[in-house]
């Protein structure tokens, strides 16, 4: 019987032929939690008798949530993470280096093939370079960190074929918030996820990450994508690692596949308080915005910024609006700093902040105030989520909040690209 | 185990910003202080509602969002015995077993705030003691049922120096 990518993973990290339903204990290439999550991770390591690290080489943990420190809570949380990587000789990503899924691709670690846990929920990002890469909470962080191995339910996989090219100005985020309104919250939970077809695979790198990174907000445990050509070049950019891509057999068996022609879609939003709670962006144009954020792991990334400057490029922005910029890590920061992309933002009037998770999580950076309406580019729109459960927060792609802060509404970015 | 409680009835999706916000969970590791915040967002007064041993009750897919342990933790620390819900959201569901919160998942729209329900883990079966209805719960896969039984992952793995779950 045919194997899907994450069977073909989980039977190679596990040394069994497996299929979905088995339950197995497998190899873990690479483990990495952030500042939300380690400080436990390492309270739940010390608890289970951790001593050492299974492979220091192999872990990674990323301060991006809340950094710079805005509290001395968090700094004293900061201070464990930093004391924990120096005693334990493990990888530490400090304040300014970026957001830890953008860092992971970046870091070469993770490419086709490799299995990750990472103590975030988008780490499915890394799906898009073929790796099996899934969220999980601290406990599970610190078993990872001892052993070197997780155990995991080997999950059905849902696959999306998405037919045609997308038309311009609709972009990698207008297509995932698409899908999550066709499939709904919790339409892949405990379910793996495969994105192909003509669209996908004519999809930059950075624009792939998007979709992958979102795969959970229909709370799938994986996004896989197959490697191509942009994967290999995305690797031999980054990696002096070898890896073996993961091609699913052509019989393999799927629980459902979901075909859609993304040709003539049209710009999406996801509207407050759910991000499934998808329509075409021009239902709600003209709405007035207080606050623009691009930035996250969802779309931080140097093509983003480069979308956004293109757009803003001879205006200014609204004086009703507060533009913010989180470059996703210090390398796209210097790129973008280098082909002006920076300079045209911040004459347009965007205030950059420090590469990292940006306001997306509510405890820095641009919360809210009550009753204000935000456009942002991040993955998430739950009350509350950017500090203030009295604001609402609606999702879109780096064009269109770049509109936003231009006209101060909900505005259809195609209008600048006329 | 049997657990027995009253009824705290939200709805679907609800995700782990509204369990604890962020604006808590970055600053400390302190339950009891992130307890005071469990569903502030949803119920301002929720925490000064709950009676040792009462139940989370709630629709589909409970606890999506995001990896954050402080979800289970904060609801555990607020004195809540378990969380019955229609489906629950997968590392939610996960971190909940290795902290040893216990997980139901069951039929909950029949159930109203304030119904007397009565949980038997072992027998698979959730008592609503206010209505005289009994359902089936789904049961816990054996891996989970191993950890939640050593009393959660860190103990699981004090217990048996590593993964023993066969």
């Amino acid at each position: 019987m045919g194997r899907s990518i994450i069977e073909k993973i989980l039977s190679r990290k596990s040394g069994q032929e497996v299929q979905a339903g088995d339950i197995v204990v497998a190899k873990v290439d690479f483990a990495m939690g952030q500042d939300g999550t380690s400080p436990l991770a390492i309270q739940a390591f010390r608890a289970m008798g951790g001593e050492a690290l299974f492979d220091p080489e192999k872990v990674a943990l990323v301060i991006d949530h809340s950094a710079p420190s805005p509290s001395e809570g968090v700094s004293n949380l900061h201070k464990l993470m930093r004391e924990f990587a120096r005693e334990t000789g493990c990888h530490l990503y400090d304040v300014g280096d970026g957001v830890c899924h953008q860092l992971m691709l970046e870091s070469g670690a993770v490419g086709p093939g490799s299995l990750v846990v990472g103590a975030d929920s988008h780490t499915c990002t890394y799906g898009a370079l073929n790796a099996f890469a899934t969220g999980v909470g601290s406990t599970d962080l610190a078993a990872a960190l001892i052993s070197g191995r997780m155990w995991f339910k080997v999950p059905p996989t849902l696959k999306f074929v998405c037919h045609g090219i997308l038309p311009p100005g609709v972009y990698s985020k207008d297509l995932i918030l698409f899908l999550i309104g066709q499939v709904t919250a919790d339409g892949a939970t405990y379910r793996s996820v495969e994105f192909g077809g003509e669209a996908i695979r004519a999809l930059s790198m950075e624009a792939r990450f998007t979709v992958s990174n979102m795969a959970v907000e229909m709370g799938a445990k994986a996004g896989l994508m197959e490697a191509d050509e942009r994967t290999a070049e995305w690797m031999a950019q980054y990696s002096r690692h070898t890896f073996e891509p993961v091609v699913p057999d052509p019989d393999a068996v799927y629980e459902q596949v979901l075909e859609f022609d993304v040709s003539r879609l049209e710009p999406q939003i996801a509207r407050p308080h759910r991000v499934d709670n998808v329509a075409p962006l021009g239902e709600v144009a003209g709405l007035p915005v207080d606050e623009a954020v691009l930035g996250t792991c969802t779309n931080g990334r140097l093509e983003d910024l480069r979308i956004a400057a293109a757009l803003v490029r001879g205006y200014r922005v609204s004086p009703n609006v507060r533009f913010i910029v989180a470059p996703a890590s210090r390398s796209v920061y210097l790129q973008a700093l280098r082909d002006g992309s920076l300079e045209t933002l911040v004459q347009a009037g965007a205030a950059v902040v420090t590469p990292g998770c940006g306001p997306c999580v509510g405890t820095h950076n641009g919360v809210p105030a009550d009753g204000e309406r935000v456009i942002s580019s991040a993955n998430r729109n739950f009350k509350g989520r950017m500090g203030n459960s009295k604001a609402e927060i609606y999702l879109a792609s780096p064009a269109a909040v770049a509109a936003a802060a231009l006209t101060g509404e909900i505005t259809d970015p195609r209008e600048f690209l006329k | 185990m049997l657990l027995s409680g009253k009824a705290h009835v939200f709805g679907d999706d609800i995700n782990t910003d509204y369990i604890i916000s962020g604006k808590y969970k970055f600053k400390t590791l302190d339950l009891a202080e992130l307890a005071r915040h469990v569903m502030e967002d949803l119920d301002p007064d929720f925490y000064r509602k709950i009676t040792a041993g009462d139940f989370i009750v709630a629709g589909r897919n409970f606890g999506c969002g995001s990896s954050r342990e402080q979800a289970p933790l904060a609801i555990k620390h607020a004195g809540i015995s378990a969380v019955v819900a229609g489906s629950f959201a997968r590392i939610f569901y996960r971190n909940a077993i290795n902290t040893g919160l216990p997980v139901v998942e069951c039929d909950t729209r029949a159930i109203e705030p304030g119904d007397e329900l009565e949980v038997d883990l072992g027998a698979g079966i959730l008592r609503n003691r206010t209505r005289g209805v009994e359902v089936g719960i789904t049961p816990l896969p054996a891996v989970m049922l191993k950890i939640l039984n050593d009393g959660g992952l860190a103990a699981h793995f004090r217990k048996h120096g590593g993964f023993s779950l066969d």
